[in-house]
Formats: structure tokens, C-alpha cells, sequence
């Protein structure tokens, strides 16, 4: 009987031959990462609890500080003093204010084949390069962090077959929140969810990150995309070679499977207060907004930008709307200056933040005040999720959110894009 | 671990999720003292003040989705809440729960039949719970899941299991 990809790298990870779901194994990480969300935990747990002096691997040991940056308040600063002073002292790598923690590790660590340990739950994004990524809290990260191992059950696999082509004004990112509107918030809980057929294997890695970031969303364990030519150039032309291009066997078990046609697809909303909550942009009525964002690790990197920037070029958006733009890293950042995508944005009246979490989090830089509706390309759109515990958090597409800034309610992209 | 003990019922829905639990601008308060106080801040404002230690939370389906903010499960340790009976669980927020010695317990219809106020009895060693006179049944957990529950978590089990 044959394995998924996502069996096969724990299998690697564990020293096995065959892992089969429902297994608990001991596995060594290839990677683990914190950020400031909880690093300040971290290492707390790791010096103070634990007595522990030395991190397993210096060299697979990284600290992003991406949630509160710059930051906003004397307490955020000490988190990030904090971690500065743990990096240097354990010598290991530290980034601050270069963009978010996720997209820095696809841009600078992540290899196919690779299991990684994040303290953030959306580590599951590394699926678009092949890399089996999972979130922890900061127990389990510090001990990782310390050991190189993490105990994990093998969960089930579910299968996502999808065929067709996007229609003009509809992304990935009205894909999976298609998809996980139909399989509900805990419709992937504790399993991987595996998406391949012809439509993904033409997608760019930009597109499989959207899928795989928010496969967590479902409750997902994991999100998986097969490595190919595609996700081994993009890891190449950033100088990394050794991998492990693990695909899946053709008698693999997968616990369920389910089919999409990218051509029968429309824009998608998700409304408040649930990821779950999806509606196709045609059904949402008039919905006013007072505020837009794009960035986050889920749709901040430069396909998405170029789709706002093609909606907003030569046009203001509305003057009592707010329209936050947060590169997701600051290569693309300067890859959005080049293209000259950061003029058309400041011309249309947008504010252009530095690269980080910003708005998704809702706890840095623009957060919205009280019965206030934001639309967001961010990951969530919970209860007080972007400030005020009275506000609304619509999610979309960065062509949605750019379309609706320009008319201040909720608004079909399809009309703006050619 | 003690096998059974009763507690007072706070009922929240479904898709009770860590921005909920905790939301994001409280997390970089100093200690989990300071920020238990915001527990349920945007769904109840009120019913951090209201719980009491031995307390008992029933949910819906999909408890603790969202973030792997481990101060979620941490601040519900910390109101002393006895434990958790809801219908599933998200799975980051079941680690973290364990290993901050909260004790989770999952059942599909207890929900339905309770109403906030009740007194339910859980009895580990049967794996039931009581509400009058009916019973429900949860998964057992195992031994050493349950010690690390009355270590208080992870860290204190491991060091305690040290002899530290």
C-alpha cells in the first residue's frame, strides 16, 4: 500500500520506512521558527523552566519579528528586545521588520521534502514549496527549540483534485476560501490537506502558498502541494539545492476526495465572524466598508499586488475609505517598487505600510474602531480580530478589497479587471 | 488527578476561537494574571469576573480554532477552570491545553441538553459526565496525559518527572 507525500516526510522525519495515519512518531525537525507573537514565552519557558543553555542547531533556529513592528508600545519593544538579545546570544538568525515570518521562511529557508516546527499556526503555508509545515504553541516550540524532536500522530490525508482555469478577477485565494466554506472550520481538523490535479500543477508557488496557508483554517494539520519544476526553480534561484521531492504514490489512501472546477468559480467572501461563512461575491448585497487591507502572510506577496495595482492604476479610491498595503516581504516590496506597483498605489490614496502582519492580527498598525467593517486579505476574520470587539472583518481576494476600496462597499473585481 | 469533581456550567457556542479566548492586543501583557482578566473579551466581556475556580466550560464543535497562541489555554488554566467538555477541538489549541494542564474532554450531545448554571459531575474513571440523571459519555485519557493535567502541564510534569 503506498503513501501520501505527507506520510512519506514524516517517514523521512522519523527514521521509517512506512508511517500510516493514526501513528505517533518522534521526529526530527528540519526547521523551526518563532516570531513575537510569543517568543517572549518561548524563551522564558527555555531559561527559566526548562534551565535549558543551548538551542539544538543553531543554523535551524530562526526569530522573525513581524506582529507589532514597528512597535507600538514600550511592551512590544522589550518582546523584541527580548528576542534580539536571545538571537545573538544563541547565534542564530534574526530578522526584524523584513517582512512576514512565513514568506521569509519560503524565501530564505524552506526546501521541499522538509519538516518544520513554527511557534504561528499558519506554518502550514510551506506546503506550496512541498515542505511539511505545522504550527505549535510554545511548550511544544521551546521544546523543540531544544531538542530537534516533536512527538506527532500521522494524520489522514484529504485529497483536493482541482481542474479548469481562473476566470479573469477570480485567485487562489476565492479557491480556498471555496474550499473551506464547504468543509466548514474544523472540516480538515487534525488532517493534511493534499491539493494536486492539473489546475495546481500549472499554479505559481505565489498560489500554492495562498492554498496551503490557510488549510489551518479548516483545522488542518498541514497543507500539501506536490513539488515540481515550478517549486524547485523557486528555491534554486535562491540558491538552495538539496531537497527532497517526496510525491505521492498512485495507491496512496486518502480519507476522502474532493473535485473543483476553477472554471465555475467566482470571487469569494467570507463574512463575519467565521472563516467558514462563505459567500460568492454575487450573493453579498450592499455591504459599506470603512477600511481595506492587503498584506498578511496569506496574500501579501507581489501576484497579488500586481491584481490590486491593475484594479487601482489611474484611480482614486473612495475619500472615506482607508486602504492599508503591506508587502508580505521586502524583496517584494522592492520588486513592487521596480515594477513601479508602489506609485500607482500611494497616487490611488492608499497608505503603503512596512512588511509585516499589520492589520491581519489586529494589533499593530491600523486597527478599526467600533461598528467598523474592514475587508481583508487576511487570514481571519474573527470577532475583534482587527480591533474594536464591535467590528466586522469581511476576507476576499486583493482584487475584491481593491475593487471595493474604490467604490466603498463590497465590490465584484470582475468589472475592473480586463 | 482527582477522579471525579463537579462544576458550575458557562456555555459558549461553536467555533469558540484564540482571539476569542485571548484577543491579540492583551498578549503582550507581562503575566498570564494580567491578561486572564480579558478572557471571552469580545464575546463576553463580563465572564472573566464571573468564573470561579472548578468551573466547567461546554461548547459547540471546533474549540479553540484559530491561533497557536499557547496564552489561550494558559489564561483558562489560570481562572482555574476544571475543565472543557466540547463537541471537537481545534487541533493546535488540544496540545497547548494539555501541556498548560488543562483538561479537555470531548462529547457531541451534552451540549444540547445543558443550559448555563448547571452543575455537571465528571467521573474520570468512568469516563462519564453527569448532568441529573443522565449520563454522557467522553473519550478516557490516558494515564500520563491526566498526570501531566495535575502537574499542571508539560514543563512542571517533565521536572517533576526529573525530580527537579
Amino acid at each position: 500500500m503506498g503513501m501520501t507525500m505527507g506520510e512519506k516526510i514524516l517517514a523521512r522525519a522519523s527514521g521509517k520506512d512506512l508511517v500510516k495515519p493514526g501513528e505517533i512518531i518522534t521526529a526530527k525537525v528540519d526547521l523551526c521558527m518563532s516570531n513575537d507573537g510569543t517568543t517572549h514565552l518561548n524563551i522564558d519557558i527555555f531559561e527559566n523552566q526548562l534551565k535549558a543553555e543551548k538551542v539544538f542547531d543553531p543554523e535551524k533556529v530562526i526569530f522573525i519579528v513581524d506582529h507589532n513592528v514597528p512597535s507600538e508600545s514600550a511592551k512590544t519593544a522589550q518582546v523584541h528586545k527580548k528576542m534580539r538579545i536571545f538571537a545573538q546570544k544563541h547565534d542564530i538568525p534574526f530578522y526584524e521588520g523584513t517582512g512576514v515570518c512565513h514568506q521569509i521562511m519560503i524565501e530564505d529557508f524552506v526546501v521541499p521534502g522538509q519538516l518544520v516546527i513554527a511557534a504561528d499556526s499558519h506554518t502550514c503555508s510551506y506546503g506550496g514549496l512541498g515542505a511539511f509545515g505545522t504550527g505549535v504553541g510554545c511548550t511544544d516550540f521551546t521544546s523543540v527549540m531544544h531538542t530537534g524532536e516533536i512527538w506527532l500522530m500521522v494524520p489522514e490525508t484529504l485529497k483536493f483534485e482541482i481542474e479548469g482555469s481562473f476566470k479573469a478577477g477570480v485567485y487562489a485565494r476565492d479557491l480556498i476560501l471555496k474550499i473551506i466554506g464547504d468543509i466548514g472550520a474544523n472540516g480538515a481538523n487534525y488532517r493534511i490537506m493534499e491539493f494536486g490535479g492539473p489546475a495546481v500543477k500549472k499554479f505559481t508557488v505565489d498560489d500554492r502558498v495562498v492554498l496551503c496557508n490557510m488549510a489551518v483554517e479548516a483545522g488542518a494539520k498541514t497543507g500539501l502541494v506536490e513539488p515540481d519544476q515550478t517549486a524547485i526553480d523557486y528555491v534554486e534561484a535562491r540558491g538552495r539545492h538539496d531537497m527532497n521531492l517526496f510525491t505521492s504514490d498512485e495507491d496512496a489512501v486518502y480519507e476522502k476526495t474532493y473535485q473543483y472546477n476553477l472554471d465555475e468559480l467566482e470571487p469569494m467572501i467570507a463574512i463575519p465572524h467565521c472563516v467558514d461563512d462563505v459567500v460568492g461575491v454575487t450573493q453579498i448585497g450592499d455591504v459599506k466598508i470603512d477600511q481595506g487591507f492587503i498584506g498578511s502572510c496569506n496574500n501579501g506577496r507581489i501576484e497579488e499586488l500586481r491584481a490590486a495595482a491593475q484594479i487601482l492604476q489611474g484611480k482614486k479610491i473612495d475619500p472615506y475609505v482607508k486602504l492599508l498595503i503591506s508587502p508580505a516581504s521586502k524583496a517584494v516590496f522592492l520588486e513592487a517598487l521596480a515594477e513601479g506597483l508602489i506609485d500607482i498605489f500611494v497616487e490611488s490614496g492608499a497608505m503603503v505600510l512596512n512588511p509585516n502582519c499589520s492589520v491581519c492580527w489586529g494589533s499593530c498598525q491600523g486597527v478599526i474602531g467600533e461598528g467598523e467593517t474592514l475587508i481583508s486579505t487576511g487570514t481571519r476574520n474573527f470577532k475583534g480580530r482587527a480591533g474594536h470587539p464591535n467590528s466586522s472583518v469581511y476576507l476576499a481576494s486583493a482584487a475584491t478589497v481593491a475593487a471595493s476600496a474604490l467604490t466603498g462597499k463590497i465590490t465584484d473585481p470582475r468589472g475592473f479587471v480586463v | 488527578m482527582k477522579e471525579a469533581f463537579k462544576g458550575r456550567v458557562w456555555k459558549l457556542g461553536d467555533d469558540i476561537d484564540t482571539d476569542i479566548i485571548i484577543p491579540t492586543q492583551f498578549l503582550a501583557l507581562k503575566t498570564v494574571e494580567d491578561m486572564k482578566k480579558y478572557a471571552f473579551n469580545p464575546l463576553r466581556p463580563e465572564l472573566a469576573a464571573q468564573i470561579q475556580p472548578g468551573d466547567i466550560i461546554v461548547a459547540g464543535k471546533n474549540f479553540g480554532c484559530g491561533s497557536s497562541r499557547e496564552q489561550a489555554p494558559e489564561i483558562l488554566a489560570a481562572l482555574k477552570i476544571s475543565c472543557i467538555i466540547a463537541k471537537s477541538y481545534a487541533r493546535i489549541f488540544y496540545r497547548n491545553a494539555f501541556n498548560n494542564g488543562l483538561l479537555l474532554l470531548e462529547n457531541s450531545e451534552l451540549y444540547d441538553y445543558c443550559s448555563e448554571g448547571d452543575h455537571v459531575s465528571v467521573h474520570l474513571e468512568s469516563s462519564q459526565v453527569l448532568l441529573g440523571e443522565k449520563s454522557f459519555e467522553v473519550a478516557s485519557i490516558p494515564t500520563d496525559l491526566l498526570q501531566m493535567v495535575e502537574a499542571g502541564g508539560l514543563v512542571p510534569f517533565m521536572r517533576k518527572r526529573n525530580g527537579k
